[in-house]
């Protein structure tokens, strides 16, 4: 039992908001002691795992190009684009993207789209501007802004899965083969699609729901 | 052929950069703390594999403490010049360059990638090629490109390295046996016979240490082993591929709620300059606790059908 104090310095950790950099190390330094690891092993531990999972900070090397593209003014282009454009919503606009972003990764293409590629400089400058002609004030304009993140994610996670080698997969594989039960990948893909649908079924609908309340407003308004 | 090796050296030399940029950079009043976490992540990156696994512990402690002790501050933003009309809408061409040749290179795994990082490798080219295009095309200044996007690094700060210190606390909770002992207990918690608050435990289970981890891989192998395989497969006779496959989308339901899973839900609240830093968890939320209900209501009425 006393190997979960960790878990409880994460979450008190969180909710005193201190430094999560901090909170982790801590939890895993209490962790250890508790389980009765040597702080030198606990040491090693730590710095072996986070020298094997460098891979998730590489997504950083494409600021640069999005930088020097921005100073050229992508997101000024971007806005351009939709507010030339006429029928684009908010919620159409974030409908379109959520089913690419499924789609994509169903086909293995996860990092084809993301929050620095396609969300800050395409994505969320087009909802802005979508939700400028749809009326949204500056603080639904915020919200928007998180619902274009949100609905990258939300693509992400309920696509991947779709894809017979992604990680997710290959884990549940290895996971299951331990207890004797050999499951092929495809197997597992299929069993995402119905969840998949959902997310598009349940999120797709937020969206237009969100444009149909927007213009109800307005309605009101006049 | 070209490899993991081949990213980690952009990787590094990337970060190397940005730590060089934030060095000279007198607008921000904490230069020296932010070059050194950027140089600590170039080392990292251009000689992990060297430094053992206690090098990169302390590697881990230094960054750790940078962070910790509010060393890193960022610099006056520079708006640059915004001139989208000059370029018009080809001003897109080079940020379609990095999907594109990512898209080329997985489709058409050349040989001359390694087969397990092609995905990896195709992402560093088009990103190689795209640098190559803006410096053809607008012919900036040779640091530029490394300004810029150093500028939104800065912003991004110390919650770049979160997903990989959370992946280094689950192999301490790993080595201490958490799994174990967790699993243990929701298995306790599950009266005897009773399928659907089986479900529901195994569901909420693998959400729950999610949201606490900030990733369900680690939650994944944990409720297997307690509930997954002894309760639901061997117990009540349910098919292993659904109820593995539906779990772990019970915990991505898990992920779109913690701010534990910092790449996916706080960088982006920064890279958009949110007031708000739970703005993203607070839009995918409704989403995300519809799609668990459904997530057990799936286990539940498809999984048992034998």
């Amino acid at each position: 039992m006393l190997v979960l104090s960790g878990i409880l310095v994460v979450a008190l950790g969180f909710v005193l908001r201190f430094n999560p950099l901090l909170v982790v190390t801590a939890a895993a330094l209490v962790t250890g002691l508790a389980a009765g690891l040597e702080p030198l092993a606990i040491l090693a531990a730590f710095g072996k795992a986070f020298n094997d999972t460098r891979y998730v900070t590489i997504i950083y090397i494409v600021l640069p190009v999005i930088g020097i593209l921005e100073r050229q003014g992508l997101q000024a282009r971007a806005r351009g684009l939709v507010a030339a454009m006429r029928g684009a919503t908010v919620g159409r606009l974030l409908l379109g993207y959520l089913l690419f972003r499924q789609v994509t990764a169903a086909l293995g293409l996860t990092s084809v789209a993301g929050h620095p590629q396609t969300v800050r400089p395409l994505v969320a400058p087009m909802a802005e501007a979508a939700a400028a002609t749809q009326g949204f004030d500056a603080e639904a304009r915020e919200r928007v802004k998180a619902l274009a993140a949100g609905t990258d994610n939300i693509g992400l996670f309920f696509g991947e899965d779709i894809f017979i080698a992604i990680g997710s997969i290959l884990l549940i594989k290895g996971t299951m083969a331990q207890y004797g039960y050999d499951i092929a990948p495809i197997h597992l893909s299929l069993w995402a699609i119905p969840t998949a649908i959902a997310a598009l079924i349940v999120h797709g609908g937020r969206l237009l729901w969100l444009d149909r309340r927007m213009g109800r407003r307005n309605k009101a308004r006049r | 052929m070209i490899g993991l090796g081949f990213v980690y050296a952009v990787a590094g030399a990337t970060f190397a950069a940005f730590a060089g940029s934030a060095f000279l950079d007198r607008s921000n009043p904490k230069r020296f703390g932010t070059a050194a976490f950027h140089a600590l992540i170039a080392l990292s990156f251009l000689a992990g594999d060297r430094l053992g696994d206690i090098g990169n512990g302390v590697l881990v402690l230094a960054l750790v403490a940078l962070a910790g002790t509010g060393a890193m501050g960022r610099g006056a933003a520079d708006g640059g010049a915004v001139n989208g009309r000059v370029h018009g809408n080809r001003l897109f061409l080079p940020a379609l360059i990095i999907p594109l040749v990512a898209l080329a290179g997985t489709l058409l795994r050349p040989d001359w990638i390694d087969p397990k990082q092609v995905t990896l490798v195709s992402l560093t080219l088009g990103v190689l090629a795209a640098l190559i295009a803006c410096y053809a095309w607008f012919r900036p200044a040779i640091a530029a490109p490394i300004d810029a996007g150093r500028q939104l690094m800065d912003g991004v700060g110390w919650a770049a390295v979160l997903p990989q210190m959370l992946a280094a606390l689950g192999a301490v909770f790993a080595l201490a046996g958490v799994g174990e002992v967790v699993g243990g207990l929701a298995g306790r918690a599950i009266p005897d016979g009773n399928l659907f608050m089986a479900v529901l435990v195994y569901a909420l289970g693998m959400a729950g240490f999610t949201i606490v981890m900030g990733n369900a891989f680690a939650a994944f192998p944990v409720m297997t082993a307690a509930i997954g395989i002894p309760v639901l497969v061997r117990g009540f006779g349910g098919d292993p591929a659904l109820i593995a496959a539906i779990g772990m989308l019970a915990g991505f339901c898990g992920t779109l709620l913690t701010p534990m899973a910092a790449n996916f839900n706080l960088v982006p609240a920064v890279l958009l300059d949110l007031k708000d830093r739970n703005a993203v968890i607070r839009a995918q939320a409704p989403t995300a606790i519809v799609l668990l209900a459904v997530n057990i209501l799936l286990i539940y009425f498809l999984g048992f059908r034998t």
